[in-house]
C-alpha cells in the first residue's frame, strides 16, 4: 500500500533520474581526475631514490609505480611489491626504466649530490655531476661547484640553441626554399621548351643560374657562420657519473634543464613545474615526440578547427537560409533535410576516404597537374595536407551547421520579417538586416557543436594530411605565409601516436595524459570564446518583447 | 447563414449607392483607397467577398467586427502583405491612390512604402531606437547621417516619443515599454513619409494609458496621413474614427460615417453586434 502510494507519487522515478544525473557526473568527473591527476603530476620533479640490491647493484633513479607481483595459481602467498625506477641513462645502460622486487633491496638513500638532467637525446641523465671543462682545462670539479657554475651554462646554451635555429630552421630554410624554387622554375623552362621549340629561353635560364649562385654564396655565408657559432657554444662538457660508476661527457649546449633533485625547496620545484609546462606548450618535440613540447600539434589543431569553421558556417548558412527561405517547402525540400540529417551521422572515417579520394587525389591532382607541371611526379597538393584535412573536416561538420542554422532562422519571429517586409524591404534586405542578425546565436551554437566536433576527429585527418612530426608550421615567414599544401600535426592524433606508437611507451605514457589535457583544454577554450560571442550576440539581438 | 448571403449582397450594393448620394465629407471626391468587388481566396476557401468601398484621405476610417470576418485580412491586401501567404487569391480591383495595386506593373516594393502599416504586436527589431526610426531609408540606401538625424528626430516627434527617448537613441528599441514601442512602430512607419497608416488592433495589448496616448497620436496624424484602423474596441472605434465599416463573415455589411452607424445602424446584424448581442 505504501509502495504504491510511493510509485504513484513518483518518487522512485525521482530517484531514477536522480541517480542518472549523478553516474553521469560521476563517469565525468572521474574522466577529468584521472586525467588532470596524470597529466599534471607528470611534471613535478620527484625525489631521486637511491637503492643498494642484495647483489651490490646500485640503481638511483626516479620512483614511478608500486605495485603488487602477481603470482598466478598460488593460494595464500603473502603480497609481495616490487617498485619501478625511472634510471633514465638510456645510452649507457639501454633501457630507461626498471623493475626492482623490493625483497631485493638493502639500502635505500636519497643521495643529496643527485642530479637530473634533461638533454637533447638518449632520454634523461641521472647521476652525480663531476667536472665541467672548457677545451680540457677544469672549470669545476665537485658537485656543488659544478652545479653554481652549470646554471648560468644552460641559461647561455638556451640561448645559442636559438641562435642555432634561427640560422638552421628560418635563414637556411629560406635559402633552400629559394634554391628549391629557383630548381623547380628551370624545370618549368625545359617544360615549356619543349613544348614550343622555336622560343629561346636562354635568358631566363641564365637569370635563374645567377640567382641560384648567389643563394649557394649565401648558403654558404649562412653555414660559416653556423659552424662558427657551434665552435664557441659547444665548447664546455660536463662529465656526470651514473649510479654504476660509468663516467658519461655531454655538452652543456645539449642540456635543456638540470636540478639537483633532492635538494629542491617547494618553491624551486614550483619553478622547475612552471618551465617545465611552459616548455610542453610553447616547445617543439624531441625524441620522437616523447619529451619536449607539442607546440606544433597545438598550432596545427587551432588553425585547422580555425579553416574548417572559415568554410563550413559559410556554406552550411547559405544552405540553411536556402532549405528555409527560399525553397519551396515540400517533399524534396524534406527529403534534403533527411539527407543531412544522416550525413551528420556518417562515420567519420567514411569523410576521410572521400577526402582522400576526392580533395587528395582528384582536386589535389588536378591542380599539380595544371600549377605545378615542374615538381611532378613530386606532388604539391596532390598529397595530404590541412588544406584537405580542413576541408575534409568541414565537409563532416556542415550538416551540424545546416541544422543548427536552419532552427536558428526558424525561430526568427514572423512578426519582425513582417515589419521589415511591410516598410518596403525586399526579401533579401529583410533576411541581410533583420533574419541574420537575429539568428546569429543560433548560428553560433552550430558553430560551437561543429567545432566541438571538428576538434575531436583523427579518423580522417590520419589519412588526409597528419603526420608524426612536421618540420615546418603551415604558417610562417616565408612568402606566401599559409602553406596550406603543407603537412601537420594534430593533438588527437598526437596522443595515438605517443600513446600507441611510440618506441619507448613507458616514457611516452604520461605525454598521453598532458596531451590529452591539452586537447581537451583547447576544445573548451574554442567553445568559450564562441559562447561568449553568443551571449554577446543574444544580448544585442534579443527579440520576443512580450 | 445561406439566407443572409443574399442579404449581404443586396446590402453592398445599398451601401454603394448610399455613399454615393450621401453628402460626404469633401475627401471622398477623391478617395485614397478605392476597392472594387474584391474577392480573396485562402485556397479553396473564400475569406472575403465582394468588398467595394471608398476610403477618404486624410481620415480615420475603422475596420470593426467579430473575429475571423476578415476586416484584417481585408487590412493587408492594402498593402499587398498578403502576398506573403501561399495560395492566396484574389480578386477584384485596389487602387491607391489611382494606382492599381495589384495591377501587373505595379512594384510591390513601393506600395508598401507608400502604404504604412503597423502591427497588432509591437514589433521593433532588435536594434537600437535610432536604427528602427530609419529603417526604412536605410533599405532605401540613404545613409546621410544629418538626412538620417534629421528624419529620425521627426518621425519620433510626430509619433509623440521624441521627449521620451531623445537622451537614449542608442539603447535598444525592445528596452521600451508596450506604448512607447507601439509609438516607435508608428514612428518608423511614418519616417518612410507614407500616404496611408494601416494599423490592425494597435491597442490590443496595451493598458488603457498606453491606449489613450496612442489615440491621441491617431488623432493628430489624421492631419497629414490617411488611416485604416482595425479594432475589436468599439468605444475606440467611436472616439477615433471619422468612418466605420462593419464586416460579418467575409461581408461587407454596413459603412458610414461613424456617428451614424453607432447612433442609428441601418442592418440589424450592425445593431446587434454595436450593442452586443453577438460578436
Amino acid at each position: 500500500m505504501r509502495l504504491g502510494t510511493l510509485v504513484r507519487r513518483g518518487d522512485p522515478f525521482v530517484w531514477l533520474a536522480g541517480s542518472g544525473l549523478g553516474i553521469s557526473l560521476l563517469m565525468i568527473l572521474g574522466l577529468l581526475g584521472v586525467i588532470l591527476v596524470n597529466g599534471l603530476g607528470f611534471f613535478w620533479p620527484k625525489p631521486l631514490l637511491q637503492l643498494t640490491l642484495k647483489d651490490g647493484v646500485v640503481l638511483l633513479g626516479e620512483p614511478v609505480t608500486r605495485e603488487v607481483i602477481p603470482t598466478p595459481g598460488v593460494v595464500d602467498a603473502p603480497e609481495q611489491f616490487r617498485l619501478q625506477l625511472k634510471l633514465g641513462n638510456r645510452d649507457l645502460f639501454g633501457a630507461d626504466f626498471r623493475w626492482v622486487d623490493e625483497a631485493e633491496i638493502t639500502g635505500r638513500e636519497r643521495p643529496r649530490d643527485a642530479f637530473y638532467f634533461e638533454r637533447r637525446e638518449y632520454g634523461p641523465l641521472i647521476g652525480t655531476p663531476v667536472r665541467l671543462t672548457r677545451g680540457g682545462d677544469a672549470l669545476a670539479t665537485g658537485p656543488d661547484a659544478v652545479w653554481a657554475a652549470l646554471a648560468p651554462l644552460i641559461e647561455q646554451a638556451e640561448v645559442d640553441r636559438a641562435a642555432i635555429r634561427t640560422i638552421e630552421r628560418d635563414e637556411i630554410g629560406a635559402i633552400n626554399f629559394a634554391i628549391e624554387r629557383a630548381r623547380l622554375d628551370m624545370r618549368a623552362i625545359d617544360l615549356r621548351e619543349r613544348q614550343r621549340p622555336e622560343q629561346r629561353l636562354d635568358a631566363e635560364r641564365a637569370a635563374l643560374d645567377q640567382e641560384v649562385v648567389r643563394q649557394k654564396a649565401l648558403y654558404d655565408e649562412r653555414q660559416r657562420a653556423l659552424e662558427a657559432l657551434y665552435e664557441r657554444a659547444a665548447q664546455t662538457y660536463l662529465t656526470v657519473r651514473a649510479s654504476d660508476g660509468q663516467e658519461k661527457e655531454i655538452r652543456t649546449l645539449d642540456i635543456f634543464r638540470a636540478y639537483p633533485a633532492n635538494q629542491l625547496s617547494w618553491a624551486e620545484k614550483a619553478g622547475v613545474y612552471a618551465s617545465r609546462i611552459w616548455e610542453f606548450v610553447s616547445g617543439d618535440p624531441r625524441e620522437s615526440n616523447t619529451e619536449g613540447g607539442i607546440f606544433p600539434a597545438i598550432f596545427g589543431t587551432v588553425m585547422m578547427v580555425v579553416l574548417m569553421s572559415l568554410v563550413a558556417v559559410p556554406f552550411g548558412v547559405l544552405a540553411a537560409l536556402y532549405l528555409r527561405e527560399y525553397a519551396k517547402q515540400g517533399t524534396l525540400v524534406r527529403l534534403v533535410r533527411i539527407a543531412v540529417n544522416n550525413l551528420a551521422g556518417v562515420p567519420s572515417i567514411v569523410f576521410g576516404v572521400f577526402g582522400l579520394g576526392f580533395f587528395v587525389y582528384f582536386v589535389g591532382g588536378t591542380i599539380d597537374r595544371a600549377f605545378f607541371p615542374e615538381s611532378l611526379p613530386t606532388p604539391t597538393y596532390g598529397t595530404g595536407g590541412i588544406l584537405w584535412a580542413s576541408l575534409t573536416l568541414a565537409l563532416l561538420t556542415v550538416p551540424v551547421v545546416i541544422v543548427a542554422s536552419e532552427e536558428a532562422l526558424a525561430a526568427v519571429p514572423r512578426s519582425m520579417r513582417e515589419a521589415s517586409l511591410a516598410m518596403g524591404a525586399t526579401k533579401f534586405q529583410t533576411i541581410l538586416r533583420v533574419v541574420l542578425p537575429a539568428a546569429a546565436p543560433g548560428i553560433m551554437t552550430g558553430l560551437i557543436l561543429a567545432m566541438a566536433r571538428g576538434a575531436g576527429e583523427v579518423a580522417p585527418l590520419m589519412i588526409t594530411g597528419v603526420v608524426k612530426l612536421a618540420a615546418d608550421l603551415p604558417l610562417d615567414g616565408i612568402f606566401p605565409f599559409f602553406h596550406l599544401d603543407r603537412k601537420f600535426m594534430h593533438l588527437g592524433f598526437h596522443i595515438y601516436d605517443v600513446g600507441f606508437q611510440s618506441p619507448n611507451v613507458e616514457a611516452a605514457k604520461p605525454m598521453v595524459y598532458s596531451t590529452t589535457i591539452l586537447l581537451l583544454g583547447i576544445v573548451v577554450a574554442l567553445n568559450i570564446t564562441a559562447i561568449v560571442i553568443r551571449n554577446r550576440l543574444r544580448r544585442k539581438y534579443q527579440t520576443g518583447a512580450f | 447563414m445561406v439566407e443572409y448571403t443574399g442579404q449581404a449582397r443586396d446590402t453592398g450594393l445599398r451601401i454603394k449607392t448610399e455613399l454615393a448620394s450621401r453628402p460626404t465629407p469633401s475627401a471622398m471626391a477623391t478617395p485614397a483607397i478605392l476597392l472594387r468587388d474584391v474577392n480573396l481566396f485562402y485556397g479553396a476557401n473564400q475569406a472575403l467577398y465582394d468588398i467595394s468601398m471608398d476610403i477618404g484621405e486624410r481620415m480615420v476610417t475603422a475596420f470593426i467586427g467579430p473575429s475571423g470576418c476578415g476586416k484584417s485580412t481585408l487590412l493587408r491586401c492594402l498593402n499587398r502583405m498578403n502576398d506573403l501567404i501561399d495560395n492566396v487569391k484574389i480578386t477584384g480591383k485596389v487602387e491607391v491612390n489611382t494606382l492599381d495595386i495589384y495591377g501587373p506593373k505595379t512594384d510591390v516594393i513601393e506600395v508598401r512604402r507608400k502604404v504604412g502599416m503597423v502591427f497588432q504586436k509591437s514589433n521593433p527589431f532588435p536594434k537600437s531606437i535610432y536604427e528602427n526610426v530609419v529603417y526604412g531609408l536605410r533599405i532605401a540606401g540613404i545613409n546621410d547621417k544629418a538626412t538620417l538625424d534629421e528624419v529620425c528626430e521627426r518621425s519620433l516627434r510626430g509619433a509623440a516619443l521624441w521627449d521620451e527617448v531623445k537622451d537614449r537613441l542608442d539603447q535598444s528599441g525592445l528596452s521600451l515599454s508596450g506604448g512607447q514601442m507601439q509609438r516607435l512602430c508608428i514612428a518608423r512607419a511614418i519616417a518612410n513619409e507614407p500616404d496611408i497608416i494601416l494599423m490592425d488592433e494597435p491597442c490590443s495589448a496595451l493598458d488603457p494609458i498606453a491606449t489613450v496616448k496612442i489615440e491621441e497620436l491617431i488623432y493628430a496624424l489624421k492631419e497629414k496621413y490617411t488611416i485604416v484602423i482595425v479594432t475589436h474596441n468599439l468605444q475606440q472605434a467611436a472616439r477615433v474614427s471619422d468612418m466605420t465599416a462593419f464586416f460579418w463573415l467575409g461581408r461587407l455589411v454596413e459603412y458610414g460615417q461613424t456617428s451614424d452607424l453607432f447612433t442609428k445602424p441601418k442592418e440589424k446584424h450592425t445593431e446587434d453586434y454595436i450593442t452586443g448581442r453577438f460578436g
